[in-house]
């Protein structure tokens, strides 16, 4: 490492990420650079086509075959994803790297036992064999408190509810023991009790194995508790990031700013009209010039609309893409 | 207090599980399972649960776009169930409903301009193509959409403007009651807010009535005066929505309040959390006494013998029906 710097667990540098459609050449991902280091849950978090997902799926080399990333670096424990051969990649995949999804229905295969699939990290990576990979799940099971663990892990998927089965996923992910896991919208399909169910199990399983966890989610509630750094994203771009603390206190993209004010807290009670973020997310295709979000940008200045700010240091550790904010000008409600 | 609009007394809607060849009925899923409620003229009342919880069934049900099994649903006096095909469609002009998911109700191949002409149509109301053509426009502009837009398709609009063209069909035959079913819950973040400011809007200039139906507690206590709570095909709790935040009775509630993350994080960190156990029991065959039992961490053996009644707890206008209700 440059320097003798700490190396980070993962490190993505300018990550442009395209997909080929019919109408064109979609850019998802674009000079996306942040790190995650061992141990710490990092949100990644953002409206649909954001970006968020296609982030990560570029990180495991999981993208669907109309995209191919373009550009950039994703280097993990040192070493370059994109420059890995398919089969060293399949190595990481799993045993190094693991991810959930949002749909637990749809990621377990329907006519194989769970607990069979559950073990199917270990028959992989760890060469278990049959048996001894099962009497593993029946230990993952419990650890991800599913009850009964050693009656279930025979049973099939369409006998769990939703947030058993994805208690079963993360049994799954944790299986060999990844330095790594991304969740992504992992709650996003569940009731809000079992969220909390499953975000308390995050938590618990965090401290425990130590896995350091990127979290995706839409939910700036559930980034608020469980995440220690975070990384807003917008039209495919990270406009912001920082130490959770410091983007929610004092945020320094207006889209952080503006989403923050427009959502309803349970915990409010001046009854005050919500203040909207006006228009609507950009179309991928034909995005603005300048600042991807100038156009519904209530601070925004001459400079927003013609030329593209970068991610540079604002504030103590947060960083933002915004003209305002590096010229040292605060956000404050227009207006007031 | 204002007087009801809208009342709902011992309404079941119960739908027939068919099993085997003959398809014999097995059983039944009790999804509103004998819910009494009143909807008071100009407020929102919020009924918030989770899924399979029965909320959209009972929205639909008030409505009659599903035809409850038992019950009685008084509207402006007079009770629904008792009206035949030309009372009803009578009524039908007084109520409408918003969808979760614009892009599922809206019919693809009709332009915006004749989705609302069809509504209007339905009901034989502004004849005459100047005057249809003249309250699409006022219908569009209502709903903050330029009239201009009324040759175009649902899928040229985004989700949020797709929303707005589902209120001003709803808004079409000059309701006096709405009910919203999860109408936000579809939509992007940072779209949301404009959508619950709309409807807030909407309800002064029209002076609405609204059933909002959600799953997010906050949404709901934003924009509710009063909030419903219903587990299993019950409501468990009743009261101000300001009052049921602060103080609420039932452990459900309680439970429901607590899992809603907070976006803050010197909130989130301090929050004391109740995790339940397990999942919501099946409405096939749900627990005896209270439904929420199973699940309880206060329930008594007395839980298990008799289903409370809502007004086991009743301090004013708030009622919860639990034997060991929280201390307010």
């Amino acid at each position: 490492m440059p320097g003798g710097a700490k190396a980070h667990l993962l490190e993505l540098q300018n990550v442009r990420t395209e997909l080929q459609l019919r109408d064109g050449v979609l850019t998802a991902v674009d000079c996306v650079s942040f790190h995650v280091d061992s141990g710490e849950t990092l949100g990644i978090v953002g409206e649909s086509g954001s970006g968020k997902t296609m982030t990560a799926l570029s990180i495991l080399r999981l993208l669907p075959r109309s995209g191919r990333v373009t550009n950039g670096q994703v280097r993990f424990k040192g070493r370059d994803l994109l420059a890995l051969s398919e089969g060293e990649m399949e190595e990481i995949r799993g045993a190094e790297i693991a991810m959930i999804f949002q749909d637990p229905m749809t990621s377990l295969n329907p006519v194989f036992e769970v607990g069979w699939q559950v073990g199917e990290p270990l028959r992989l990576h760890r060469a278990t064999g049959g048996r001894e990979s099962m009497s593993k799940a029946v230990e993952m099971f419990s650890r991800v408190g599913i009850p009964e663990a050693a009656r279930r892990v025979s049973q099939y998927p369409h006998m769990f509810s939703g947030g058993m089965r994805q208690r079963a996923m993360i049994a799954m992910g944790l299986s060999t023991e990844p330095s790594l896991l991304i969740a992504d919208e992992p709650t996003t399909a569940l009731d809000v009790t079992i969220q909390a169910q499953i975000l308390e199990l995050l938590r618990t399983l965090n401290r425990e194995f130590g896995t350091a966890t990127i979290l995706i989610t839409h939910n700036l509630g559930v980034v608020a508790g469980m995440c220690e750094r975070v990384v807003v994203m917008y039209a495919g771009r990270v406009v912001e990031q920082g130490p959770t603390r410091d983007v929610f206190a004092h945020p320094q993209h207006p889209y952080t700013w503006s989403l923050l004010h427009s959502i309803p807290r349970l915990d409010d009670e001046s009854g005050k009209p919500l203040r909207p973020v006006e228009g609507a997310p950009p179309d991928m295709l034909q995005l603005p010039p300048g600042c991807k979000f100038n156009p519904r940008c209530p601070f925004a200045i001459e400079q927003c609309s013609k030329e593209e700010p970068e991610l540079l240091p604002v504030k103590g550790a947060q960083l933002a893409r915004c003209w305002v904010t590096q010229a040292g000008d605060e956000l404050t409600e227009p207006g007031a | 207090m204002p007087e009801a609009l809208l009342e709902a007394r011992g309404l079941k809607t119960w739908f027939p599980v068919r099993s085997g060849v003959l398809q014999r009925t097995t059983g039944q899923v009790r999804a509103v399972d004998g819910v009494d409620l009143e909807i008071r003229r100009g407020e929102t009342l919020g009924l918030v649960g989770e899924s399979g919880c029965g909320k959209s069934t009972l929205g639909r049900s008030l409505l009659r776009l599903v035809e409850p099994t038992a019950g009685q649903i008084l509207f402006k006096g007079k009770d629904l169930l008792r009206l035949g095909p030309a009372g009803m469609r009578r009524m039908r002009r007084e109520m409408a409903m918003i969808f979760q998911d614009p892009f599922a109700s809206l019919d693809p191949r009709q332009t915006v301009g004749g989705i609302l002409a069809e509504a209007l149509e339905i009901h034989g109301l502004h004849q005459g193509a100047r005057q249809r053509q003249a309250r699409i426009a006022e219908l569009l502009d209502v709903v903050g959409l330029s009239p201009a837009l009324a040759g175009r398709y649902p899928h040229e609009f985004s989700g949020g403007q797709r929303q707005r063209i589902g209120i001003a069909r709803a808004l079409a035959v000059d309701p006096s009651f709405i009910v919203c079913d999860e109408p936000i819950s579809a939509l992007d973040v940072s779209i949301q807010a404009q959508i619950v400011n709309l409807l807030e809007r909407l309800q002064e200039q029209f002076k609405l009535t609204y059933l909002f139906i959600a799953h997010d507690l906050s949404v709901v206590k934003h924009i509710s005066d009063r909030i419903a709570v219903m587990y299993l095909g019950k409501i468990v709790e009743m009261s101000a929505a300001r009052e049921l935040y602060r103080a609420p009775r039932h452990p459900y509630t309680a439970s429901l309040l607590s899992a809603i993350p907070i976006p803050d994080p010197a909130v989130e960190r301090g929050r004391e959390r109740i995790i339940l156990k397990g999942d919501v029991a099946s409405p096939i065959d749900p627990p005896s006494g209270c439904r929420f039992r199973t699940r309880c961490f206060k329930a008594q053996p007395r839980c298990a013998e008799s289903e409370p009644p809502l007004d086991t707890v009743q301090v004013g206008e708030h009622r919860a029906a639990c034997y060991f209700p929280l201390e307010p």
